[in-house]
């Protein structure tokens, strides 16, 4: 429920840096757009370091993260808040959206093509140069401060007719285009994140090359720098690369019987 | 508990029964089994005899001797292959076919310990499209070999005793036929040099077994894991790896950097030399083949690629290509980027006045073809060419649709399914084939007749629908909400005042329903519709669709019916993207009863469309007069067991079955089919409509 997600922003201070390993220029974009109080759009597939970039922008913007990930019955309720009752009384509860506005923080709406479509209404006027949230059932206008900050995320390989962001909303923001990084990078990334060596880390990469390649022909997604991290991590604590891949990598890209053994009859030609 | 087999007398009986005349040794033979081998039998002579009584008998005749030597499963498969060729080549062809028992036995036996292509194809496949590069298609021969696009292997392998050997030798056969596409075997033109030798056979027998030693070195490095198979399979078959070799000059072959110029090289100093023998994993060599794919396959993505550049360079320039100068067309530059993932150490990026050029979804993978031919992007395809007029076909394989419909049997462009066996309790696989025909779109008036005929039922219907279009509701005494639920908080309040305790629902909800619903009819067009129930059935899609459009769902219609388990066939009357408008409306009318009616096979082909859709909600409607008959043994209990098991996977799969069996009588075996509360029978077109109502308010409420 989302009440029990309604954390105080101010326990969303990032303290220590977020490492992060930009791709490109993400991060001067990011901090101009935040500047210029242009909302941003984050474009890319699932677990290519979208929610990592966030935070590290976050810690370096010294202002509090407050994430929502989108789901099928999100509404614009619970972005904006609703009555509670305490003590028998009602009492009006901001939702993240609404205390990141007043908080002055960031506020990250992870997938959000997911959630319902009138939580779009409400974000609109957010996204442009009225920036105020209108909070119908308080009859209250709320202002954003300069500190407020919005981002969306959104992935367009899943694109379908029922789940795509619209163009009125797309066109409102800046978009920063994710993908995942060049193999040098991730490698990087790998051994930076999980303390493997670096053959093994671009082994893994080179592993997460071969699924991507299979990307549209039998696979939906190719693995994602986050199922190397985890294999990874699998590894260094002690568990043997070919079984790391299987149960890491392979079991969450795919069930078809046929493309589970091809899947790790390619990992296992590899280490 | 078993039965006592079928007697002499009961054997023949049945045989009677199909019509079937069988020697009385035969006879005699079969009354040596027991019960249940004996109706296998029985069922595979049926079977038979489905097709050709002349073939039953000759089936008959040649039992005694395959049940010495086959299992009953060998002896179904040695049926089907005879059933198989009897439709293209008739009764002497499979009499033929029926007399190579012996080598079919042979070959069930190999199988036992051996590999069969078929059964790893698909893992070798998405296998072979991981490795990196062009995406290859793999296919069976005589031989090992590649055209550069395929790879071709043995349609079986059974080298060694154990299946999991003869798999490692399959994939490893895979990784070296890919190694030459990778590695850059192909990147000289082999057949030039080869020619310069007096010995061409000899010669290039040499090559091969050096590019196989490069090639052995390239794997080692990027594949350590299947390198290390490769070794333990010569190991168990007690010949020499690749690497361990003893042949002069290699070593340069076996260090990074090396390429096919450098095989070429020293082919001129080995060539003289005796060639070792008992090489693994080699298959053959086959330039000419090559020469001749790779020569179409660079023209057509040259010019691919020139009007890629030309449609890029319009979009950039805003001109038109016509009105470019020569200078300007050639404006794009490739430039090579360092890239370890490739063994050429680097790739290329577009570019245009120094400004780099993402390409186009289906530019880099053409590209990166290119550059697995020739190594990079010559100047000549950075020309500009064509009108800008860029079509870029991603499979320009698609077969052509009239050859695909002109085979008499299930080959390219038919889907196979499965069917269950209730007999035996088990499927049979890829038994039945289904192809998508199109129905007429002749003019015809009896969609407006129709429409006239029933149009105040239709006005009563849009009203019916309209209500199931379902509005927003708001919900009350929620545990939590939008708004507060005045009534429910004061009845709280009044309970808290009497000391109980306080109620947490007192909210008020919106709820929205999001109808996400793809419905698709399925229409008999079966012999036995013909009259008036293909008239209902006409008319009531009519009041159907006129009422779905007000709804606003997905939704399709195919006609079906068939011939036996090879010509099933689908018509398209809507597809969910076709709109309902006059073509469709003629395609209604020229619904038409043909011949039989197989229903397990269409209820399993659109449960396979509708993987592809997106919904929430999949209903599959069939509209029937409940009868699943076909020519081919496909009745009764059968047509019954195959149907139901057809439904069952279905609601697997998500989808809704549903059937509107219109008929005058109800048939006892509709709810054994489709579970009591998902048929209906009517007997009135104006019934239906209101039916499918009922259908849609059970389903999505
Ligand atoms: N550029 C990067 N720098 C550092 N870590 C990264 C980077 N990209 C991905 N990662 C790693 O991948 C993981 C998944 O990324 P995440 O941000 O959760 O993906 P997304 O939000 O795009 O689904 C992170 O936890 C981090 O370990
Ligand atoms: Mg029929």
């Amino acid at each position: 429920m989302i009440q029990a997600k309604a954390l105080k922003p101010e326990e969303h201070f990032i303290d220590e840096e977020p490492y992060y390993e930009a791709i490109g220029e993400e991060i001067e974009v990011f901090l101009a757009a935040y500047q210029q109080q242009i909302p941003i759009l984050l474009k890319g597939p699932t677990g290519c370091g979208k929610t990592r970039f966030m935070e590290h922008m976050a810690w370096r913007l010294k202002k509090p993260l407050i994430t929502v990930s989108c789901h099928d019955d999100l509404t614009a309720s619970d972005l904006v808040g609703r009555f509670l009752v305490s003590g028998g009384e009602t009492q009006w509860v901001d939702g993240p959206l609404a205390r990141a506005v007043r908080h002055g923080a960031i506020c990250y709406l992870d997938e959000i093509v997911e959630a319902r479509k009138d939580t779009t209404v409400v974000i609109h006027p957010l996204a442009d140069d009225r920036r105020v949230l209108p909070m119908e059932k308080v009859g209250e206008l709320l202002e954003a401060t300069n500190d407020f900050c919005l981002a969306i995320s959104y992935n367009p390989g899943y694109q379908s007719v029922l789940k795509d962001l619209k163009q009125s909303t797309r066109q409102r923001f800046v978009a920063l285009e994710f993908d995942y990084p060049s193999s040098e990078l991730e490698t990087r990334i790998i051994s930076n994140e999980t303390g493997i060596d670096e053959d093994m880390a671009s082994r893994l990469v080179k592993f997460a090359h071969m699924t991507r390649n299979l990307k549209g022909s039998g696979l939906e997604e190719g693995a994602s720098t986050r199922l190397l991290v985890h294999a990874a991590k699998l590894i260094k604590a002690g568990i043997s690369p070919v079984t790391a891949c299987h149960t890491a990598i392979s079991q969450a890209l795919t069930d078809d019987a046929e493309m589970l053994s091809a899947v790790n009859e390619l990992s296992s030609s590899l280490f | 508990m078993s039965l006592p087999p079928f007697s002499y007398a009961e054997i023949e009986e049945r045989l009677e029964d199909m019509f079937v005349e069988l020697m009385p040794e035969v006879i005699q033979h079969l009354t040596e089994f027991d019960i249940q081998t004996q109706d296998a039998l029985l069922v595979l002579v049926e079977n038979a005899a489905a097709t050709s009584h002349g073939l039953a008998f000759q089936f008959g005749e040649r039992l005694p001797r395959a049940f010495e030597i086959m299992d009953l499963d060998t002896i179904e498969l040695w049926l089907n292959q005879a059933i198989d060729v009897f439709d293209s080549k008739g009764l002497y062809g499979a009499i033929e076919k029926l007399d190579e028992l012996e080598s079919v036995a042979k070959h069930a036996q190999e199988k036992l310990t051996g590999i069969a292509f078929e059964d790893v194809a698909g893992i070798l496949e998405h296998f072979v499209i991981g490795l990196n590069g062009r995406k290859l298609k793999i296919e069976t021969d005589r031989e090992c070999y590649t055209d550069t696009e395929t790879l071709f292997l043995p349609s079986m392998v059974n080298q060694f005793t154990e299946k999991e050997d003869n798999f490692s030798l399959y994939k490893c056969m895979t990784v070296h036929l890919w190694a030459q596409t990778w590695f850059g075997t192909w990147r000289h033109d082999l057949f030039e040099t080869l020619e310069q030798f007096e010995n061409q056979r000899r010669s290039l027998q040499w090559l091969h077994t050096l590019e196989a030693i490069r090639l052995d070195a390239c794997i080692q490095r990027e594949l350590p894991g299947i390198h290390r198979e490769m070794i333990r399979l010569c190991k168990l078959a007690n010949i020499k790896p690749l690497s361990a070799l003893d042949i002069p000059h290699t070593e340069k072959l076996k260090s990074t950097g090396s390429s096919v110029e450098h095989s070429l090289d020293i082919l001129q100093k080995v060539y003289a030399l005796e060639h070792p023998e008992n090489i693994h994993f080699l298959g053959r060599l086959k330039p000419e083949l090559v020469e001749h794919r790779r020569n179409i396959r660079l023209a057509k993505e040259k010019d691919l690629f020139r009007k890629a550049i030309a449609h890029i360079l319009e979009e950039k320039t805003s001109k038109k290509i016509s009105s470019l100068s020569d200078e300007e067309k050639k404006s794009i530059k490739a430039e090579a980027v360092p890239n370890p993932d490739v063994p050429e150490g680097f790739s290329y990026k577009l570019e245009l006045d120094g400004e780099s050029i993402e390409p186009p979804e289906g530019v880099s993978s053409l590209m990166d073809s290119i550059i697995q031919d020739l190594g990079l992007i010559p100047d000549d395809y950075l020309v500009a060419a064509g009108d800008g007029g860029y079509h870029f076909e991603k499979d320009d394989d698609k077969p052509d649709s009239k050859n695909v419909w002109s085979g008499t049997y299930h080959e390219e462009g038919a889907f196979l399914h499965k069917e269950w066996d209730f007999k035996r309790q088990r499927y049979k696989k890829n038994w039945c084939a289904v192809r998508e025909l199109d129905v007429h779109t002749a003019k015809s008036s009896f969609v407006n007749e129709t429409a006239q005929k029933y149009s105040g039922l239709i006005k009563n219907l849009r009203r019916t629908f309209e209500v199931l279009r379902g509005e927003d509701k708001i919900l009350k005494k929620q545990p939590y909400g939008d708004d507060i639920d005045i009534d429910a908080l004061v009845e709280t309040w009044a309970d808290v005042q009497s000391g109980m305790e306080m109620s947490e629902n007192i909210f008020t909800k919106m709820h929205k329903e999001e109808r996400n619903i793809a419905v698709i009819f399925m229409v008999d067009m079966s012999g036995s519709t013909k009259g008036w129930i293909n008239d209902a059935e006409r008319e009531s899609l009519v009041l159907l669709c006129e009422a779905l459009e007000t709804l606003g769902d997905r939704y399709a219609i195919y006609g079906f019916t068939g011939n036996t388990r090879k010509r099933c066939e689908i018509y398209r009357v809507k597809s969910f993207d076709d709109l309902y408008d006059d073509a469709t409306r003629a395609r209604i009318s020229n619904i038409k009863p043909q011949d039989y009616t197989r229903l397990g096979v269409f209820i399993r082909h659109f449960t396979q469309v509708f993987a592809d859709v997106e919904a929430k909600t999949k209903l599959l409607i069939t509209l029937s007069d409940g009868k699943p008959e076909d020519y081919d043994g496909y009745r009764g209990e059968y047509g019954i067991e195959d149907t139901r098991m057809a439904l069952v996977e279905a609601r697997r799969e998500g989808v809704h079955p549903f059937c509107i069996t219109i008929d005058r009588e109800a048939r006892d075996y509709l709810p054994h089919m489709y579970g009591k509360t998902s048929y209906v029978v009517i007997d009135e077109v104006s019934q239906l409509p209101l039916k499918v109502a009922d259908i849609y308010r059970h389903i999505t409420s």
